[in-house]
């Protein structure tokens, strides 16, 4: 395929050399191959190519190279810092978390002791002024009481002599004292009742 | 150039020896001179680009970057892990005529890959190359490429035949497609510019008519300039196929 190709391609350059030619009457220069020059040209081109070949090989594509090498390993190097920075930074973020959920417990931990030991006190303190002031509604009633006891035994008194008062005036007679006190008793003992 | 009425369209391809009686001693083309200057070029833009030695590249180690890039990949590619080795060849040939045809297309220069004699001395340095690597590898065993395992033993003299025909014409479709192209593309060049020429000559009619020619060889400009980039990578790019043969026969 490609031969015949190559060779139609020969052909039709022939061709048109042929067609343009016919005023220059010479031919296509690069076919005419007894000038000199057309050989010489082969020459030159192995030398030429040869030094262009040593010079790239040994001198200007390795500098290439370096420059290619070195950048990729530059960046290399520079993935590898950022990889462990973030590596670190993963660490300290996760030591951090952990040190603010420890810090968390203890907080809790130290504010349940401290309102737990509030309260006892407290609780204390309360229980101590309970009794005291028990102690002194006891001490009051009795005093109340004893008040009361012997403010009843002087109304015996008084109502006694008052009566005594009442029947002598009513009657003008003297009532009998035992009789009077025995009557002031019974109302009294009822109406304590 | 116009002489008259008559087109002479391959006067451009003649020879002439430069550089005084010095240069015509030793047949120093114009086609030399600029091998040469391809060749100073191509050292100096990997010397200039590379100079800096940039992590960041500018402008001309990027192109310089660029290039070598392509071929690297491109013989890595083809070949195989095996054409690192042959990478600093390919860059050379890519180079050499790839700046051969681009330098070709600036006025009044001379473009040395229009010459079958240069071309059919690439291709043979190419074709040297891929045999020489190919015994170097596997010796005796190379001409088993001949004949591909499992064709029948009574159309060997027929199949044997065809394939060296087939590997003796790789050189030749090798360095006639450049040459052709080349010599394709600046005839023309020649041609239309020589309208534009001949229709001025016509007097006012005439410089009207030569807008034509000389706008179809604006649009061939930007069409010589694609070839000549693949003709070069498509030398280069058959060249790393022929030595992915050679180094792993089919």
């Amino acid at each position: 395929m490609r031969s015949i190709a190559a060779i139609s391609g020969l052909a039709g350059v022939l061709l048109t050399s042929s067609a343009f030619a016919e005023g220059a009457k010479k031919g296509m220069p690069q076919l005419d191959f007894h000038n000199p020059l057309t050989i010489s040209q082969v020459v030159w081109l192995a030398i030429i190519f040869t030094v262009l070949y040593v010079l790239l090989s040994k001198w200007a594509l390795p500098q290439v190279a370096g420059v290619l090498e070195a950048r990729a390993s530059a960046i290399a190097a520079d993935l590898d810092a950022a990889r462990g920075a973030k590596q670190a930074a993963d660490a300290a973020i996760a030591e951090l978390t952990q040190a603010t959920i420890a810090a968390q417990a203890t907080a809790r931990g130290e504010i349940a002791t401290a309102t737990a030991a509030a309260k006892d006190a407290a609780d204390a303190q309360s229980a101590i002024l309970n009794a005291k002031l028990e102690a002194q509604l006891a001490a009051a009633e009795k005093q109340i009481d004893a008040a009361r006891a012997s403010a009843v035994g002087a109304l015996r008194q008084v109502a006694t002599e008052a009566t005594a008062v009442v029947v002598s005036r009513l009657t003008g007679l003297t009532a009998d004292a035992a009789a009077v006190e025995q009557a002031v008793g019974s109302v009294l003992a009822a109406r304590a009742a | 150039m116009a002489a008259g009425h008559t087109i002479d369209a391959l006067g451009q391809f003649e020879l002439h020896s430069v550089l005084g009686p010095v240069g015509a001693s030793v047949g120093f083309s114009e086609s030399t001179l600029m091998m040469v200057v391809s060749s100073a070029l191509t050292l100096l833009l990997l010397g200039v680009g590379m100079s800096a030695k940039a992590v960041v590249p500018g402008r001309l180690q990027a192109l310089a970057e660029m290039i070598y890039d392509f071929v690297h990949t491109m013989c890595i590619e083809q070949i195989g892990e095996e054409g690192k080795k042959f990478f600093p060849f390919i860059f050379t040939l890519f180079m050499f005529i790839l700046l051969g045809n681009l330098l070709g297309l600036l006025p009044f220069s001379f473009t040395y890959t229009s010459h079958i004699a240069v071309t059919f001395g690439l291709a043979a340095m190419v074709i040297v190359l891929v045999t020489g690597v190919a015994l170097a590898i596997h010796g005796w065993h190379f001409f088993s490429y001949f004949f591909p395992a499992g064709a029948p033993i009574a159309l060997s003299p027929l199949i044997v035949t065809v394939e060296i025909i087939s590997y003796l014409s790789r050189p030749v479709s090798l360095s006639i497609r450049l040459f052709a192209n080349m010599v394709a593309g600046h005839v023309m060049f020649e041609v239309f510019a020589s309208f534009i020429v001949m229709m001025a000559g016509a007097g006012v009619v005439g410089y009207l008519g030569g807008i034509g020619p000389l706008a179809l060889n604006v649009i061939l400009m930007g069409f010589e300039l694609l070839v000549a980039c693949l003709q070069a990578y498509v030398f280069a790019v058959l060249t790393c196929i022929y030595l992915h043969d050679a180094v792993h026969l089919h």
